[in-house]
């Protein structure tokens, strides 16, 4: 029999026999039992942010780029309600987190008390799960089971909500080694005959294609992967969220697909005879319009939610189970068959592909004075070697650093592709840096969504994270703007921030080294001299060309084969 | 567009049933009825749940239902031969003429009449829901003052179930 603890105590040793070395959170009047236990052991960090929407996108940026879960502690009521976009963010790209908020006492609970809310309920369709703990004798095996939910299967966010008078109770604690849950029993294994049928389907492809996402990143799979597209030979393309699981350098690669993807990819997509879908989970801006998409093709599609396969597009082999676990066997398989590899040379497939990335559909205008977005990031990828971790926040400078950054590893690309949370770059950036002390972390963000969650500047300088902040400053909402010139006859309705703060003055005052630049001339030295101040947070203004679009471009209702190409293109070959 | 029952085994936990309900008004799938309670091990409930649509959206239903982590398992009791039950009491004037008329109907639907006052009965009666509706076609719709349906629950025929 062991010495009773407290609950908040409990808590505390809990997380640090799951392994947590940082949390991220707010104290408030519910978790002043937690934050007490916090001050007395030093086994767990606590980060201390400045806005609980700040923790939340912390704490994704750390499980992204770690791939362990993330940790978030906050009070009740506001402290809760201000960390239901993180959790929503976390919840669309299946990213593990473990969220743990206040409650009022027991007691109080449906009295409308002091900073009440029925957390549970808010936050019961963004979550994974939640748990409501109403026993301190629960409260290890809760977190216990959090972990476990967050982390295994299709990962995603879980709440564990504690009213306070729990974290005062006292009894025993021991943590489980592992827990059952009856109801919980994520499929992991691929089965036999499928995947022989896939592998089949796979070799008698004329013109095959593959399709990845952000699964492959989630399960470490990435070797799995380019193991596999390598020994078949075949075109790969990646959804937003798969980028760098497959290198972008490798010339199997048609870089990304959908909306903003590639020309090539699009219509290979289009005219493919089979495709295999990894990892994916169909999203419309990947697919356009349903009605059109792959018309030609036989699909195959590997996820491990039995839900995503067949939600938005039927699919011949569906095959549940881990990317890792079903890549890993089919490799074995294809191995057997002794298959040679598509030749790019003399492949006719290939040769289309060819003629396809001919067209040059990412082209831009190289010759202005004005700052081209694009051309800022294909320096920053120079300067880096497609190596560094970069975080986005959301819109036109999304999709250009998806576009034009070489990605050529896994959880190095760190962005809010389901959500689409503007102001989560920042402190998902902070997050990414804390795990990663020694590397270079980037966050490539629009002065529109860098300042939604600027705050956070003051908790990069309090923990000395010295992440780099480039801001592609065209003064607009760039994709509201562009969508208003392209379907709403230019009306800029709102779209335009007329008073914007200095963003020099405005890093200095946080303490941190601001930059402006505004000559094409200057952006490259810009750039080197701000990733030389290693231990500095560096924002950098950059203004750009504030009519710039992003192309290629398919429109909603729109197929594959019906992308929008920028000027200077080659649109003869297309 | 098929009518579908599903049965489901869930744990008996506060918060499981919203999860069932919040998945439906999310995700827009339709409810006609729902009825749930615990089974003879008090850590799970029995849930029957009759839903409309096509192949491919209860298909969806479902896989989102398994995926709530409160669903321990389920069927789609439309794959099997299965017996659906619902119980109905209705509360109907009853004085003069339609009291030995009412009565007669109840008999034809094999409904009992339990509980009786001067001028009212009150009818229980359990089938299909078509057997309900047939009922309630039948009686003076001016008389009836209150009618209470539990909505259908189910159970496959035979070997087949649905347990742990």
């Amino acid at each position: 029999m062991g010495d009773k603890l407290r609950g908040a105590e409990i808590l505390l040793k809990a997380l640090a026999d799951e392994g947590v070395e940082h949390i991220f959170g707010y104290p408030g009047g519910a978790v002043l039992h937690i934050y007490d236990a916090i001050f007395k052991q030093d086994a767990v960090q606590h980060i201390l942010v400045r806005h609980e929407q700040g923790a939340t996108h912390a704490a994704d940026g750390y499980a992204r780029s770690t791939g362990k879960a993330g940790v978030v502690l906050v009070t009740s009521g506001p402290g809760a309600t201000n960390c239901v976009t993180g959790i929503a963010t976390a919840h669309m790209d299946s990213i593990p987190m473990v969220v743990l908020t206040g409650q009022v006492p027991s007691h109080l609970i449906g009295n409308d008390a002091f900073q009440e809310v029925d957390n549970v309920g808010i936050t019961r369709p963004c979550v994974k799960h939640n748990f409501m703990v109403e026993r301190v004798e629960d409260l290890a095996i809760t977190i216990k089971k959090a972990f476990h939910v967050a982390t295994t299967g299709r990962p995603g966010p879980v709440v564990v909500d504690i009213p306070k008078d729990i974290t005062a109770d006292v009894t025993e604690y021991s943590y489980p080694k592992t827990v059952e849950m009856r109801s919980y029993k994520p499929v992991v294994k691929g089965h036999q005959g499928q995947m022989k049928r896939a592998v089949e389907m796979l070799m008698a492809a004329k013109r095959p294609m593959i399709y990845s996402g952000g699964g492959v990143v989630i399960d470490n799979a990435a070797e799995h992967l380019i193991e596999f597209t390598r020994t078949l030979g075949f075109p790969i393309t990646q959804t937003l969220m798969g980028l760098g699981a497959f290198p972008a350098n490798d010339p199997q690669n048609l870089q990304m697909l959908g909306m903003h993807g590639t020309y090539e990819a699009n219509m290979a997509m289009h005219q493919c005879d089979v495709l295999i879908a990894i990892g994916v989970r169909f999203d419309d801006r990947v697919t356009g319009n349903l009605e059109q998409f792959c018309p030609k093709a036989k699909i195959i599609h590997i996820d491990i939610d039995p839900a995503s396969i067949a939600k938005n597009v039927a699919v011949d082999i569906p095959i549940v189970g881990s990317v890792t676990n079903v890549l890993g066997e089919m490799n074995k398989m294809i191995k057997s068959c002794q298959f040679d590899p598509m030749d790019m040379e003399k492949d006719v497939w290939w040769q289309q592909i060819a003629k396809w990335r001919a067209v040059d559909c990412m082209h831009y205008d190289r010759t202005t004075e004005v700052i081209k977005p694009q051309y800022v990031i294909e320096e920053l990828d120079k300067l880096t070697n497609g190596d560094a971790f970069i975080t986005s926040d959301v819109g036109q400078h999304q999709m250009w650093a998806a576009q034009y950054y070489k990605f050529n590893k896994p959880r190095r690309w760190i962005n809010s592709g389901g959500l689409g949370t503007m102001g989560f770059g920042v402190p998902a950036a902070m997050g990414v840096q804390l795990a990663h002390p020694d590397e270079t972390v980037c966050c490539i963000s629009g002065e529109a969504s860098l300042v939604m969650c600027i705050q956070e500047l003051s908790t990069c300088l309090q923990y000395g994270l010295p992440i780099k902040i480039i801001s592609l400053n065209n003064r607009y909402m760039g994709m509201v703007r562009q969508w208003q010139e392209f379907f709403y006859d230019r009306r800029y309705s709102h779209s335009y921030l007329d008073a914007l703060p200095d963003f020099v003055k405005l890093a200095e005052s946080f303490g941190h080294v601001g930059m402006r630049v505004e000559k094409t001339s200057d952006v490259s030295g810009a750039l080197k001299e701000a990733l030389a101040m290693k231990d500095r947070l560096v924002l950098m203004d950059i203004v750009t060309d504030q009519t710039e679009n992003v192309y290629p471009m398919i429109s909603a209702g729109k197929g594959h084969h019906e992308m929008e190409l920028p000027a200077g293109a080659n649109r003869e070959l297309s | 567009m098929q009518r579908h029952i599903i049965s489901i085994l869930l744990e008996n936990e506060a918060g499981a049933l919203s999860r069932v309900a919040g998945l439906f008004s999310a995700r827009a799938y339709n409810i006609e009825s729902l009825t749930v309670a615990p089974t003879e091990d008090p850590t799970m409930s029995r849930m029957t749940l009759v839903t409309n649509g096509t192949a491919e959206t209860v298909e969806q239903i479902q896989k989102q239902l398994n995926k709530l982590i409160d669903v321990i398992k389920l069927a789609d009791l439309n794959e099997v031969r299965h017996i659906e039950r619902e119980l109905m009491l209705v509360k109907t004037k009853a004085s003069g003429d339609s009291r030995e008329e009412v009565k007669r109907l109840v008999d034809i639907f094999r409904g009992r009449i339990i509980d009786v006052t001067d001028a009212t009965y009150t009818i229980e009666i359990t089938g299909t829901g078509k057997k309900l509706d047939a009922l309630l076609e039948a009686l003076d719709k001016k008389e009836i003052i209150e009618v209470v349906r539990t909505g259908v629950t189910g159970i496959a025929r035979g070997e087949n179930a649905l347990h742990l």
